[in-house]
């Protein structure tokens, strides 16, 4: 597991390229110009492929239920229909889903970084029998799908009597795997060295963990937070099992049910789409450096 | 490391202080995972080995459950809504794992150059996938509308008189659904890859330049060895990805038209969750199971072969 731990800033613009282009003047200029400009090509293709969905789903948010499926396609509409955003809180229940999924994500992600973060201390820096063949269990488990034990999950919900209520998402969520790998292989690359100075000044475990861990490692924390928190907010399987009462549902349920009952509705199904990415869309702006170190981590394990 | 002797007489005071010390951080460790263990024990390492038992009882809602030994198994060798589930899942995979590698690769390889919106390009490519699957769903599923949809519109300009129907044909469902995971999905491992490009050295590809290779023997020879541990880790993790592929079929075609998109995911929530046949659900679930531990385990064999 002994993995190069410093993380690339991919975010930042000014990458060191692997493969630098060829040094002027020994191909002659064309060759590399012609690159660079099918470079440019494939970049606005990809880009183009990648942004439409979004941007055709925003635009059709703001047209007339006519509009939506015009022909030829109109890109952006002529008279915006503001409307729709007015529209869609008044005939459906989109603050009490908005609500739900708030309380469970803020509540899930706290209790992940919470049990994540202690429990990858004792992997990464204390010492006890198992510790490493334990942690070989957690790291298993993140190979073996959800689906394939959603149902015994299920039976041992119901059997508790935690089904149709929050606590059976929270329980779900909280305690994940992932969590704890991300945040041990984040310890791994903090000293040893800096743990042993502060057991010899009489600090105890918790107290290194609180005062010196916890402190240090506030990019990974942040970068755990975020993932968990989009995950949460977007995760639809755990809430369409768990929850069925429509008092409890989430956005993603929300959405798909309005979709079933307003399903020739096209211009608000897609303004109450574009209303549940919103929230994502700012986190993600916010945070993004963050989540691609996230993901370069849970990437780069060897 | 000086060792205690055990059961021995009992030891000098210093070292029954290192004992004691030891046996306290032990201790401290384990009070450390704890929290999280006890939520993972139960709620996922139970589960996994529960599920086995299940797989052999006719557990249902009324929570009857009776040791039928194999016969859940032998029932799923002749479920033909068992096999149409399967073979989906597998023709999913064939499409999903190669295609996905190949954008996400050639995506990254193109970041990885000094052009301008580099960075902007990177932030877009993410965005996909942490967009919730319900949105995407939706919104796809209007641009693929068969009559008047923008993407058939676009068919059309180019001359496709004939354009498929999409997720309103079982023969065009799979690809649709195909190419909204691919499009999902991209971003995510574009970014491992670029990860995994920061470790090739650009001295090597100074060498081999200096050698006279092109462009394409260095990143035959260059590039992609250097890559390897990265496509191993993202080929394993879209093998057990499309094997377990569910919410975005459930929400974009609900397995339809027919079963023409019925994969072994939705297989068992339909008869696990719904007609509420836990121990029949688990049976497939066994399967499932150990089809994503056969492919990561044939995958880790040979990698490994390839590495000696």
């Amino acid at each position: 597991m002994a993995a190069p731990h410093t993380l690339p800033d991919l975010a930042t613009p000014d990458l060191p390229p692997t493969a630098p282009d060829a040094p002027p003047g020994r191909r002659g200029g064309r060759l590399p110009a012609f690159g660079r400009v099918l470079g440019y090509a494939v970049l606005a293709v990809a880009a183009a492929g990648l942004l439409l969905p979004f941007f055709w789903m925003i635009s059709s948010s703001l047209k007339t239920n006519s509009g939506v499926f015009s022909i030829p396609v109109t890109w952006l509409p002529d008279s915006p229909q503001w409307g729709n955003y007015a529209e869609i809180w008044r005939i459906s229940d989109m603050l009490t889903w908005l609500k739900n999924t708030v309380f469970l994500s803020v509540v899930v992600t706290l209790l992940q970084l919470f049990t994540g973060s202690f429990a990858a201390y004792g992997f990464a820096k204390a010492r006890f029998p198992g510790r490493n063949l334990l942690f070989l269990v957690y790291i298993g488990t993140i190979a073996v799908p959800w689906q394939a034990y959603m149902i015994p999950q299920f039976i041992m919900m119901s059997e508790v009597g935690l089904t149709n209520t929050p606590w059976s998402i929270i329980a779900l969520q909280a305690f994940s795997a992932f969590g704890v790998f991300l945040m041990r292989q984040y310890y791994l690359t903090i000293p040893d060295e800096l743990c042993e100075a502060a057991r010899v000044d009489g600090l105890s475990e918790y107290g290194i963990y609180f005062r010196i861990m916890l402190p240090l490692s506030v990019p990974a924390l942040a970068s755990l937070a975020l993932l968990t928190f989009v995950t949460t907010w977007n995760d639809y399987l755990g809430p369409l099992i768990y929850l069925r009462d429509p008092d409890l549902w989430t956005i993603q349920l929300g959405l798909k049910s309005f979709v079933s009952e307003y399903n020739a509705e096209h211009a608000l199904i897609m303004t109450g789409s574009v209303l549940s990415v919103v929230p994502i869309a700012v986190v993600f702006l916010l945070g993004q450096k963050y989540f691609v170190q996230g993901i370069a981590t849970s990437g780069l394990k060897g | 490391m000086s060792t205690t002797t055990v059961g021995g007489p009992p030891g000098t005071g210093a070292d029954r202080a290192k004992r004691w010390y030891r046996a306290r951080r032990s201790l401290q460790g384990v009070s450390f995972v704890l929290p999280n263990f006890l939520g993972f024990g139960l709620l996922t390492l139970g589960p996994v080995v529960a599920l086995f038992y299940v797989s052999f009882t006719n557990w249902n809602v009324f929570g009857k459950a009776k040791w039928i030994g194999l016969d859940n198994f032998t029932r799923l060798l002749g479920d033909s809504s068992f096999h149409r589930a399967l073979l989906n899942t597998l023709y999913y995979s064939a499409f999903h794992i190669p295609l996905t590698l190949a954008v996400s690769l050639g995506l990254a390889l193109l970041l990885n150059r000094k052009l301008r919106g580099v960075a902007f390009f990177r932030t877009a490519a993410f965005f996909p996938y942490i967009t919730s699957i319900v949105a995407i769903a939706i919104a796809w599923n209007l641009l693929f509308s068969r009559d008047a949809g923008p993407i058939n519109q676009v068919l059309g300009l180019f001359g496709v008189d004939d354009p498929p129907g999409w997720t309103a044909s079982s023969d065009w469902a799979m690809p649709a659904v195909i190419i909204v995971g691919v499009w999902r999905e991209m971003g995510y491992y574009m970014l491992l890859f670029l990860a995994g490009l920061q470790t090739v050295p650009p001295e090597l590809h100074e060498a081999a330049r200096i050698d006279g290779a092109n462009a394409w023997q260095r990143f035959r020879n260059v590039t992609l060895p250097c890559l390897r541990p990265t496509t191993f880790f993202v080929t394993v993790m879209l093998t057990i990805g499309s094997f377990k592929v569910f919410d975005l079929i459930l929400v974009m075609t609900n397995g339809g038209p027919g079963q023409s998109t019925l994969v072994l995911s939705q297989y068992i929530y339909q008869k696990g969750l719904v007609e509420n046949r836990f121990g029949y659900a688990s049976a497939i679930s066994v399967v499932l199971f150990a089809l994503c531990m056969a492919v990561t385990v044939v995958q880790f064999a040979v990698n490994r072969r390839r590495n000696a």
